[in-house]
């Protein structure tokens, strides 16, 4: 290669990285800068009026797990911090789990309309997207609540006498999650669904598979790219829900978007605030790893 | 080829219609059809697109129910079975093969539907593979095989489950020239050794004429005429039939006993033609003879010639203005010793006059 030669690619890749310049300036400075702050601020030591002392400590990260005796200063398992954790997990994959069975028909029933009309069905799915979400979910509490439309409803018809205990429990978190979530069930689902070959069904059960055994061998494998993006979509905001559960699982059904919350507002223990949050990404990235290497796994062989 | 091995009935359509829509709108795919399929044949339905013959293929598989009338399988009625529990198998236009499976998979999945103990699955998927040539191609995702190869595999995958009768829904129309031609040997070859009932939906006249024991050609959702290639190439019943199996030349008249009598004031012999009304007869190009105006037969003048390597299209007009069509085989020169402008003599082969209905 001749030098001109060499320095036109030269110039052109510096060009390259100029391009990209300002995308790489606004990632640094918006998503990698408060990361690297929260990492900064979870080995400090909480200040007494919120905020934080410039002094290392990583008493932020002991008590995630520990609690430590005002008295004698042993360390102890903190089994109220593990018990937000594993509700967090139970409670994001059951919604995941709950999206996927309503959000799976849908798409299927979207997809094979007449090309016409899937405009208009994707839209009334989006369709609550387009109202807040702090109202969404009080529509919701509104309509589960003791004094709510259904237990009014059950009383007057004399089903029940006294309300049903909905709000506040966990079922009630898992409905306003799974409501909320949906859609981004639901678009990927579609998505996928959509591209595939009705066909493959019809050849399907034309080789003697029946319904179940076509969606489970066929459609499934085959759409399962979408299975996965929607699933993650669904997953990952879940785990750090906030809204959702402060309203309808109220003080005590906590997860862990309110514990970190918490520790930035009366808790006044930004340590432990940053080290949660970091927690919280951390356990996000394992999940997913150990979810796609589950989902990528080529199917045992049976011919 | 040709020699019907064929005994009892194994498909029987009875009064098929099969409307699509409904009311006013609707449209009749199949309009009262009734077929009966031998055990063992290779029956092909031939007809233009939207002639009625996929439809009738997808009633058969189950994939469309019949609106009126029944499909029988060995004399049970199985017109409202599902697809899944009729032992009929199908190779589809587009083959449909699993994207997700690999060939031996594929092959092996209407065994393990059918809950076959998974000894025989193997061995029986190892047969197949070998049948169709491709045990190389076990292993392989169906995207890293070509067309002809993912043909092989549709067709493995259809025999696999020992079906009642085999379905082909236009499975060469995706192959070049070459490789449909080796297949069409392929497919006959794989209809003797396993003696499966072959239904082959096309619309290329040429391969139906090749590979079947009989045909049955269809237009506009009914059945025009059903037999051998022979029977429908010589004896075809309609002008539709006739015109649309090889090329053909019409001639319209007046009816007399046992003869036509042209515009031109020609006689043709048509035995058994009963007089009154008119009437249409049909001859094949390479069936007409040319000779010198003055030994008789119907003054043409030739208008054009069309050299085709192997014979010459030469191009008539009779007297009237009717325009016809006679295939000439080239002479070693090539030249057919005619002109254009030049006056001919037309005569029929023997017994090549055929009575068509409109």
């Amino acid at each position: 290669m001749s030098p001109a030669e060499e320095a036109v690619l030269q110039r052109s890749d510096r060009n390259g990285w100029l391009l990209v310049a300002p995308a790489l300036v606004v990632l640094g400075l918006a998503a990698i800068l408060p990361l690297l702050v929260m990492l900064v601020y979870s080995f400090l030591a909480p200040g007494d009026f919120g905020n934080v002392k410039w002094e290392f400590s990583t008493d932020g990260w002991v008590s995630i797990l520990f609690q430590r005796d005002i008295f004698d200063g042993t360390l102890s398992l903190a089994d109220a911090h593990l018990t937000i954790f594993w509700r967090s997990l139970w409670l994001s994959t059951v919604t995941t789990l709950l999206a996927f069975l309503i959000g799976f028909p849908t798409a299927w029933f979207i997809a094979t309309r007449p090309a016409r009309q899937r405009p208009i069905w994707l839209f009334l799915v989006t369709l609550p997207f387009w109202t807040n979400l702090l109202i969404r979910t009080f529509a919701i509490l509104e309509v589960i609540r003791s004094e709510g439309l259904i237990n009014t409803a059950l009383i007057r018809m004399g089903i029940i006498e006294t309300p049903i205990q909905m709000l506040y429990t966990d079922g009630a978190v898992l409905l306003g999650m799974a409501y909320v979530y949906l859609p981004l069930m639901v678009l990927p689902l579609y998505a996928a669904i959509d591209r595939f070959d009705m066909r493959m069904l019809e050849a399907a059960y034309d080789l003697y598979a029946s319904r179940w055994m076509a969606l489970r061998r066929i459609v499934l494998p085959i759409v399962k790219p979408g299975v996965v993006a929607g699933s993650i979509l669904v997953f990952v905001p879940s785990l750090g829900a906030y809204v959702t559960p402060r309203v309808l699982g109220g003080g005590k059904n906590m997860m862990i978007g309110n514990f970190i919350e918490l520790q930035f507002g009366q808790g006044r223990n930004w340590p432990l605030g940053a080290a949660l949050s970091m927690t919280l990404l951390i356990i996000v990235t394992i999940a997913l790893l150990f979810y796609v290497r589950a989902a990528n796994r080529p199917r045992s062989d049976h011919g | 080829m040709g020699v019907s091995v064929a005994g009892e009935v194994t498909i029987s359509a009875r009064n098929v219609v099969k409307a699509f829509g409904q009311g006013a709108g609707a449209v009749r795919a199949l309009d009262d059809v009734s077929v009966d399929i031998r055990q063992g044949e290779f029956f092909t339905l031939l007809g233009p697109s939207g002639c009625g013959k996929t439809t009738l293929l997808r009633l058969i598989a189950g994939f469309e129910m019949p609106t009126e009338g029944t499909i029988l399988l060995d004399g049970t009625d199985i017109s409202t079975l599902p697809p899944n529990r009729r032992p009929v198998n199908t190779v589809f236009q587009s083959y449909a093969l699993f994207p997700h499976l690999t060939v031996a998979q594929n092959v092996a999945f209407g065994l393990e539907m059918l809950g076959k103990p998974s000894s025989e699955i193997k061995a029986r998927t190892s047969a197949m593979l070998a049948l169709v040539k491709l045990e190389a191609m076990a292993g392989r995702k169906t995207s890293q095989l070509s067309g002809g190869q993912q043909q092989r595999v549709a067709l493995a995958r259809a025999l696999a489950p020992q079906p009642k009768v085999l379905l082909l829904d236009e499975p060469l129309s995706a192959l070049d020239l070459k490789l449909r031609k080796e297949m069409q040997i392929e497919l006959k070859r794989l209809q003797l050794e396993t003696g499966i009932t072959f239904i082959f939906v096309t619309h290329d006249q040429e391969e139906a004429l090749t590979m079947s024991d009989r045909i049955a050609v269809m237009s506009a959702g009914k059945i025009q005429q059903v037999g051998s290639a022979k029977e429908i190439y010589i004896h075809p019943r309609n002008r539709f039939v006739a015109s649309f199996i090889g090329e053909t030349n019409f001639l319209t008249g007046t009816a007399e006993a046992g003869a036509l009598r042209l515009a031109t004031g020609n006689r043709i012999e048509v035995p058994g033609l009963a007089p009154g009304g008119t009437a249409t007869v049909c001859v094949r190009p390479e069936q007409l003879r040319l000779g010198r105006p003055e030994d008789g037969g119907i003054t043409a003048r030739v208008r054009s010639l069309v050299y085709f390597g192997t014979d010459t299209h030469c191009h008539l007009a009779l007297s009237d203005g009717t325009e016809i069509v006679a295939r000439l085989q080239s002479p070693a020169s090539g030249e057919a010793g005619l002109t254009e402008g030049q006056e001919v003599g037309v005569t029929f082969a023997q017994g090549a006059v055929q009575r068509v209905e409109d």
